[in-house]
């Protein structure tokens, strides 16, 4: 068995299962403890009120199906957002340039070969969507493919292709799922408050509906973090997974530096345009230079944060 | 990959296979019986050069193995997307040799290491009438598939469909037609 040089990173791993597990152990405690304010309340209730299993019912309907669809729907839905069309190697030089290095990371990789899309933005990015690797879809807008050269382009390919093997939109999907309901859950159970509680004569059910959205918006907001963290940690493995694919983690930071440094200099229209799309994205298009606070908000990691990864990466390369 | 890999976000670099390489002799007789075509005795590895002093010190080594045994001096030339390729140059009648020496730049790299880097092998063929034709070796999947250049970056696919047929039994042949990649202007094509 030949030796391998391509040591995995035991922290990452860790700091990732356990932000995974803290996230089931929320969604867990969600669940335990609406079934138990249900269970509580129904039992000291007189009528037969079914609001609010009817709310919670309601909610998870929506949830899964929102879920389901930017499961299933996940390429289609970035390709529409982002305005990019789907090419083949004939449709200009810069098609062919693209699938040349998608096709060389997929024999590298031993990947079957995604669909490759070009976005007419002048914003250096690219994403990569699709539920698994047969639906996948690769997309650089027209800013990156000038900006970088086929070293640099080759290490952000790489970085996106990781995502899809890493299946990080059904990671996300599930990941976010439960979110959503709290979320939707907290709307519902304000707007039952507003609309529905005046004709009430008992007030079991405003009794059962204010817990139900404090639980909601407590649930929301440590999983929104979690989330948002797991997210950055997606983003290093990633990273990590790229630069290890095409052996050459400083044209990766080299693309980063370029990217980031650019997206400071876009005008703001442009970026709430994008902002949607950013956990899709090679880098958010927010400014750089945040810090503190704002981070635990990012999808993305700061990029210091990636290029001191990259850079250990290198170390450990030319061992 | 497996469930776990998934859920931590992890790839395993994916080695070569080597094994379906000494298949090519063989290959090269079958395709002189059932067509025009002969070895060019031209032959060349294709691969992705990690950085840092690791792997050059490797490919370095790589090309003094290849040039001390009495053949050609083994070309390196880097194509327009930064990947490596070794070009061996043997005598047309000479397969063995050449898929010998195509092997010792195999296992150099997957001694170092840097098995995870080799990206492809081709061996080149020209019939009568100068058209010429490469069996790809893809290393990760230890297939083979032809791949027949034209000029202005068009492959003659009717041809590549008719070598399938006839090395169908000597080689493991890719079954999926969407890895068939094109390499255009591959060095020692």
């Amino acid at each position: 068995m030949a030796r391998t040089r391509y040591a995995s990173d035991p922290g990452l791993i860790a700091r990732m299962g356990l932000t995974m597990f803290l996230l089931g152990l929320v969604f867990v405690g969600f669940g335990v403890g609406l079934g138990y304010l249900i269970l509580y309340y129904g039992s000291h209730r007189a009528g037969g009120n079914m609001s609010d299993s009817g709310l919670i019912f309601f909610a998870a309907v929506i949830g899964i199906g929102s879920a389901l669809a930017s499961y299933y729907w996940s390429d289609k839905i970035a390709l529409r957002t982002s305005g990019a069309q789907l090419v083949s190697p004939n449709d200009g030089p810069e098609a062919a340039r693209l699938h040349a290095i998608v096709d060389r990371l997929c024999a590298l990789a031993d990947m079957p070969k995604p669909r490759v899309a070009i976005a007419p933005t002048q914003m250096p990015n690219a994403f990569a969507t699709g539920r698994n690797t047969k639906v996948a879809v690769v997309c650089a807008t027209q800013g990156i493919l000038h900006k970088l050269d086929n070293n640099e382009l080759e290490g952000v390919l790489a970085h996106e292709m990781s995502h899809v093997a890493h299946k990080d939109v059904a990671v996300m999907t599930i990941a976010s799922f439960l979110g959503i309901v709290a979320a939707l859950m907290v709307r519902f159970a304000f707007y039952s408050e507003l609309f529905g509680g005046r004709g009430r004569n008992n007030n079991q059910s405003a009794l059962l509906i204010i817990p139900i959205m404090l639980l909601s918006i407590v649930v929301y907001c440590v999983s929104f973090l979690l989330i948002r963290l797991l997210s950055r940690y997606r983003e290093l493995a990633a990273d990590r997974s790229g630069a290890l694919l095409t052996g050459q983690p400083s044209a990766l930071a080299s693309a980063l530096v370029k990217v980031t440094g650019d997206m400071a200099r876009i005008p703001m229209k442009d970026l709430r345009e994008a902002e949607p799309l950013n956990t899709f994205y090679f880098t958010p298009a927010l400014r750089p230079g945040q810090s503190g606070i704002a981070t635990i908000f990012s999808t993305h990691p700061s990029l210091d944060r990636r290029l001191a990864q990259l850079d250990k990466i290198s170390k450990q390369l030319s061992k | 990959m497996g469930f776990l890999d998934t859920l931590l976000g992890r790839t395993r670099p994916v080695q070569p296979n080597l094994d379906e390489l000494f298949a090519l002799p063989t290959a090269a007789l079958t395709l002189e019986a059932g067509t025009d075509f002969k070895p060019t005795g031209s032959g060349s590895v294709c691969f992705r050069a990690a950085e840092g002093k690791a792997f050059s010190d490797i490919e370095k080594d790589v090309r003094d193995l290849l040039n001390m045994g009495g053949n050609k001096p083994v070309q390196v030339t880097t194509d327009a997307y930064r990947f490596t390729w070794l070009v061996c140059q043997h005598s047309g009648d000479d397969p063995e040799g050449l898929v010998t020496d195509l092997h010792a730049v195999n296992s150099s790299l997957q001694n170092g290491g840097f098995g995870p880097q080799l990206l492809c092998t081709i061996m080149a063929f020209r019939d009568s009438g100068g058209r010429s034709l490469g069996l790809v070796y893809l290393y990760k999947r230890g297939t083979f598939y032809p791949f027949a250049p034209l000029a202005g970056q068009q492959r003659d696919n009717a041809l590549e469909l008719q070598i399938r047929g006839v090395l169908g039994s000597d080689l493991k042949i890719e079954p999926d037609l969407a890895r068939w990649m094109p390499i255009w202007g591959a060095p020692g094509l």
